[in-house]
């Protein structure tokens, strides 16, 4: 028996050695709180894919990063200009494209692997030192100074393409005014609620036109109607529950008229609004807040902005881009 | 004779290190017969099952009790510090759970961004905490969870490693790239482990690049197969694209977990959009195989069948979200089914042995792109409601009929579950280049109301039942149960419906929108068990639970 138990012992002793060898082998320490060194990711692009065949000797492309993506890129704007006119003084469009994004003889630097990965010229510049293109180029006549430059505009090509918070509305007023005109005051019964020369007085010099567009088709609050994590319907004034001024009613607030089950009856703001409370603050500014229980209390919303969502069920492209049209001569 | 005296020397050696070695009391893990039929006290994988119904057969909790749901307790965790935090700033270290976790011997599993914990499923108590900092641009990531296969974990990072950690110690085993984040990639999906296969994918749509699906080999991190999911120069569908090279640009992330059928051994998920994401001037085509529903073998890597849910999509309406697996009966005859309430507004019922569509109908209420269905089946988007210049305006937009939080199906009520929402917005375009890049436009003039939850009839895309919300709703994550009951949230609400008749039995107020609900069981009870943000919650029935009797010898 003593043996057989050593036995026992001596292979569960090996299999302990063994486990912990390679434990100590592919293991950290527990519970660090460490940012790992980054290994050199492998980085899964596609096989070798021949230049875009689509874009003519020179290009064609004209949308490239705009002001606000060089603004936020991190990278130096005086680097970045100087890069643009470098790169448009050497020639490098003419194989690459007037903005970097390829052409039927040279590849796409907005989408390229190494001019995403370079994060100071550390890629890029070794590419524009030697022969460029390998095969049969000439090495660049360009300082380092301006290898740099160019460096900076491309990553800015890069971060304004992918970086879509930075991109710019072209001219979207494509519309017809005075089409947009008959539309308002006839099929889309606009006039019943809105004047031109009332509440809409001038309301083409307050808005650019994207804004303008959002804002008049969801009727001015961008039409959250209540969505947003069913916290309720927000407040239009944001006022803090302790406020108890009445609250501000714009043209656009959600009020909501609540009846009680003994008959009492409240209009207010909502401030909750679930399957289970209802909650306001009343015209008064006192806060109400009530358990929902079957029927009651009966909620009645009064959503000023229906018609607008109403609208956008059936309104078509043309009709609003029309009123748009419209509206942005209302200076 | 010799080995009679190494023994002794190998017993005094090994003595102590016996004493310190872990003792590894889950050392068993998740195993494939756990994978293949989930036991009562486990949830091994992201959906609890290969199926992704999100379907318990659990019922000591049902329609008769629920209304005694009680909080057996909450536990909240807090992330690691990321090295550009703001000392003093408050919500440095606060962190969204967003995905199920997994239950497996008692503990809990799950992520957020650039976190993994182990939590005691009993008590609350955090056992262990893994943090590693992502790198790169992309902020837009909510961490689905982790894998199991044995006692390893699996999960992959914001900046697209797979890595892998022991779940008794927390230890990170292995870090494995995956792709370049600088290209931006990204990741969210909770690794799906079947067999010896670590299944992942990757997103990103700001540049331009090439989605995939991949295997990696649980052991090693090393990589089994890659699926591009579009095609490259002579495979099939390369003809709906101009090009291999747009082909190769075009996008089709595989950023949600998927579905399994051990039997078909098919492994079924959803595509995203292409790329460019609003331009549609330079990959004009069906693109496939983008915002598509996939059948893939896992062994393999190969495609089985295809279909695709929005053909040309323009509005960045992934097909990637669940892939929900039924054995339905469809005209009296058993049917293998796949059904996925789409981002693009449409129910989608196809056989999941082929791909044939069965049922393509509208879930939302307002949609205002399609001009019918082609001859697969498959909507056919208007032209005209493509992003344009002056701006088009689309019912859903890109985010409000549904999204990544998960539906469920009941086979006992035969329902389909969906959180969806009502929403339009105006798409621009402004890349008007032969060869435009990245999203290339703009979606705005967000508009979203009130959303539902709705019951489908799997047969027909049929709204049995609806519950409309008072405000909030939109995608929401689901769990329906043998006990007649469908948890969902809906704003800070943790809700039990009546699951054949969408009558709400019972709530509770957390601190924060509920993700999907899981249940188990553990020591005799029933939990449900949900993430709220940072905080978990555990719910048990208020009755009391019979002491163990001591086991006669």
């Amino acid at each position: 028996m003593k043996k057989l138990r050593n036995a026992i012992l001596a292979c569960a002793g090996t299999i302990a050695i063994v486990a912990l060898a390679l434990r100590a082998q592919t293991q950290t320490p527990p519970q660090t709180q460490t940012s790992a060194q980054s290994p050199a990711p492998a980085p899964q692009a596609p096989a070798a894919v021949a230049p875009n065949p689509l874009v003519t000797l020179g290009g064609n492309a004209t949308i490239e990063a705009t002001p606000a993506a060089v603004r936020q890129s991190g990278e130096d704007p005086a680097a970045v200009a100087r890069g643009a006119a470098a790169y448009a003084t050497a020639g490098c469009g003419s194989c690459h494209g007037a903005t970097a994004k390829g052409t039927n003889i040279a590849p796409d630097l907005v989408r390229s692997p190494l001019v995403e990965d370079d994060t100071k010229g550390e890629l890029i510049g070794p590419v524009l030192s030697q022969p460029h293109p390998k095969n049969g180029g000439t090495k660049p006549n360009l300082t380092d100074q301006q290898i740099s430059d160019i460096a900076a505009w491309l990553r800015v090509q890069v971060y304004g393409a992918a970086m879509r918070d930075t991109y710019q509305y072209l001219n979207i007023v494509v519309g017809d005014p005075q089409k947009g005109e008959a539309f308002f005051n006839g099929a889309g019964k606009c006039n019943t609620c809105h004047s031109v020369t009332g509440d809409l007085a001038g309301i083409g010099s307050k808005y650019a036109p994207p804004q303008l567009q959002g804002l008049w088709i969801s009727g001015g609050a961008n039409a959250r109607f209540g969505r947003g994590r069913g916290r309720g319907i927000l407040t239009a004034n944001g006022g803090m529950l302790a406020d108890t001024a009445p609250p501000e009613i714009t043209p656009s607030t959600i009020t909501i008229t609540v009846t009680l089950a003994d008959g009492q009856k409240f209009t207010g703001v909502p401030v909750t609004y679930d399957d289970f409370h209802v909650a306001f603050r009343d015209m008064s500014g006192a806060y109400h807040s009530f358990d929902r229980r079957g029927e009651w209390p009966k909620v009645e919303v009064h959503n000023p902005l229906q018609p607008h969502w109403d609208l956008l069920k059936h309104l078509t492209d043309d009709e609003m881009h029309n009123v748009t049209a419209y509206l942005v001569t209302l200076k | 004779m010799k080995t009679r005296h190494i023994f002794p020397l190998i017993l005094v050696a090994i003595v102590p290190l016996a004493i310190l070695a872990p003792i590894a009391i889950h050392a068993q893990g998740v195993t494939e017969s756990m994978l293949l039929n989930p036991p009562p006290d486990s949830w091994p994988t992201h959906h609890g099952d290969y199926s992704a119904r999100r379907f318990s057969k659990l019922k000591v909790i049902n329609d008769t009790n629920v209304q005694n749901l009680s909080l057996d307790w909450e536990s909240r965790v807090t992330g690691g510090i990321p090295s550009n935090a703001v000392p003093g700033r408050g919500g440095a270290g606060n962190v969204r759970v967003a995905g199920s976790p997994l239950l497996v011997n008692g503990m809990l599993y799950f992520t957020a961004n650039d976190n993994a914990w182990a939590m005691d499923a009993r008590t609350g108590r955090i056992i262990w905490h893994w943090y590693r900092e992502s790198t790169g641009n992309e902020p837009v990531t909510s961490n689905k969870g982790m894998g199991m296969y044995g006692n390893w974990l699996y999960l992959i990072t914001r900046d697209n490693y797979l890595v892998s950690i022991d779940a008794t110690s927390g230890a990170q085993r292995w870090i494995a790239p995956v792709a370049d984040p600088k290209q931006y990639y990204f990741s969210s999906m909770a690794p799906i482990v079947i067999k010896n296969h670590v299944i992942i994918g990757t997103g990103g749509d700001s540049l331009d690049l090439s989605g995939f699906l991949q295997a990696r080999d649980p052991e090693t991190g090393e990589i089994q197969w890659t699926h591009y999911n579009t095609p490259r120069a002579g495979e099939p569908g390369i003809e709906t694209w101009p090009n291999e090279y747009a082909a190769a640009h075009g996008g089709g992330g595989a950023w949600v977990q998927g579905a399994y059928d051990p039997e078909l051994n098919l492994y079924y998920y959803g595509t995203a959009n292409p790329n460019p994401v609003y331009a549609p001037q330079s990959r004009k085509g069906a693109d496939l195989y983008t915002s598509s529903i996939i059948a893939i073998n896992p062994d393999t890597g190969k495609m089985a069948w295809y279909y695709q849910a929005s053909p040309h999509d323009t509005h960045d309406w992934d097909a990637a979200c669940d892939t929900v697996l039924i054995d339905g009966t469809i005209n009296g005859k058993p049917r293998k089914l796949l059904a996925q309430a789409s981002r693009n507004g449409f129910f989608f019922v196809l056989d999941r042995t082929n791909g044939k569509k069965i049922v393509a109908v509208p879930f939302v209420d307002t949609e205002n792109w399609t001009k019918g269905l082609d001859a697969r089946g498959q909507p056919i988007p208007d032209p005209a409601k493509e992003p344009s210049l002056g701006g088009s305006l689309a019912w859903p937009n890109a985010g409000s009929a549904t999204n990544w939080p998960p539906p469920s199906f009941s086979p006992q009520t035969g329902l389909f579950y969906v959180g969806e929402g009502e929403g339009y917005a105006v798409f621009y375009l402004t890349d008007t280049d032969e060869h435009p890049e990245g999203y290339a436009g703009i979606e705005s003039a967000l508009g979203e109301g009130p959303g539902a939850i709705k019951a489908l009839d799997y047969r027909t895309g049929r709204v049995v039942w609806r519950h409309n919300w008072p405000a909030g709703g939109g995608a929401v994550g689901l769990l329906s149960t043998a006990g007649n009951l469908l948890f969902c949230g809906n704003g800070t609400n943790l809700i039990a419906f009546n699951a054949r008749n969408g009558k709400i039995l019972w709530h509770a107020g957390l601190l924060a929108g509920p993700n999907a609900p899981m249940t188990f069981m553990l020591d005799g009870r029933q939990h449900i068990l949900v993430f709220a943000g940072d905080t978990a919650y555990n719910f048990v029935l208020n009755t009391p639970v019979r002491a163990p009797t001591a086991k006669k010898k």
